[in-house]
């Protein structure tokens, strides 16, 4: 495995780990009640710890990384989101949500090049 | 007062959508600030504990994470994932003005376009009837 293939493993992997961090911050919000103690709730928990494992993963695969390649795909993160919303929360997943995420993908793509 | 294109959503629910999009919009500003700041107190890094707890930037950068997450959790609360989470990019447009205006990084044409296409994405997800 070339090193470059090995950081955009790595960096891939923490896309997909954070969009699923995010998934169970939404789950544990569900949660929350007026008190404090409320976002101590186990989903939300491991939504913050995902979050944690995904920014191991891509400060490792980083490391020694193309950043113009490895940047732009962090962002794959919000299609895994897309995916997560629709099976996880029955979500509409409208024309204009597609669109939008679209050029959003295609605008950072851009800042990598430019980076 | 409502006009006929907006009576798909009910009053309160438009309301707790543009919280949560404010919310969003909002963790965007400080998790730009945040990454700047871990960046400042990084290239001062040194791994003896003292010098640790005295890094102020790496510490008020962790710190506006931790910030960034709960405010996220509150809008997530009210608000859809599929909409709330890709406007997140728009952080990338605040680390590269900042990048241009407090790290003296030239402008390029690539990410001139690039921040442009973020924000025209953003407005595009944000828009109002994208229930």
């Amino acid at each position: 495995m070339t090193p470059l293939v090995r950081s955009m493993l790595l960096v891939f992997t923490a896309s997909v780990i954070g969009s699923l961090g995010m998934a169970f911050l939404k789950m544990g919000s569900a949660h929350l009640t007026r008190s404090l103690w409320s976002f101590l709730n186990p989903k939300l928990l491991f939504g913050i710890a995902l979050f944690l494992g995904s920014s191991v993963f891509y400060a490792w695969g980083i490391k020694d990384g193309q950043l113009s390649v490895l940047y732009p795909m962090v962002s794959l993160g919000y299609v895994w989101g897309l995916l997560w919303a629709k099976l996880f929360f029955n979500e509409a997943l409208t024309k204009q949500k597609f669109m939008g995420l679209g050029l959003i993908l295609l605008g950072v793509c851009f800042v990598g090049l430019g980076s | 007062m409502s006009t006929p294109a907006t009576i798909a959503l009910p009053q309160p629910e438009r309301g707790a959508r543009r919280t949560s999009i404010l919310l969003v919009f909002t963790c965007t500003i400080l998790g730009a600030a945040a990454q700047l700041l871990i960046k400042t107190g990084m290239s001062h890094f040194s791994p003896h504990w003292m010098a640790l707890v005295t890094n102020v930037p790496l510490i008020a950068g962790y710190t506006l994470y931790g910030i960034n997450t709960l405010l996220m959790v509150l809008a997530l609360k009210n608000g859809e994932m599929s909409l709330l989470y890709p406007i997140i990019a728009l952080t990338y447009v605040w680390t590269t003005l900042l990048s241009y205006t407090l790290l003296g990084e030239p402008s390029n044409i690539y990410k001139n376009v690039g921040i442009i296409t973020i924000v025209l994405g953003v407005a595009v997800m944000g828009r109002r009837g994208n229930k």
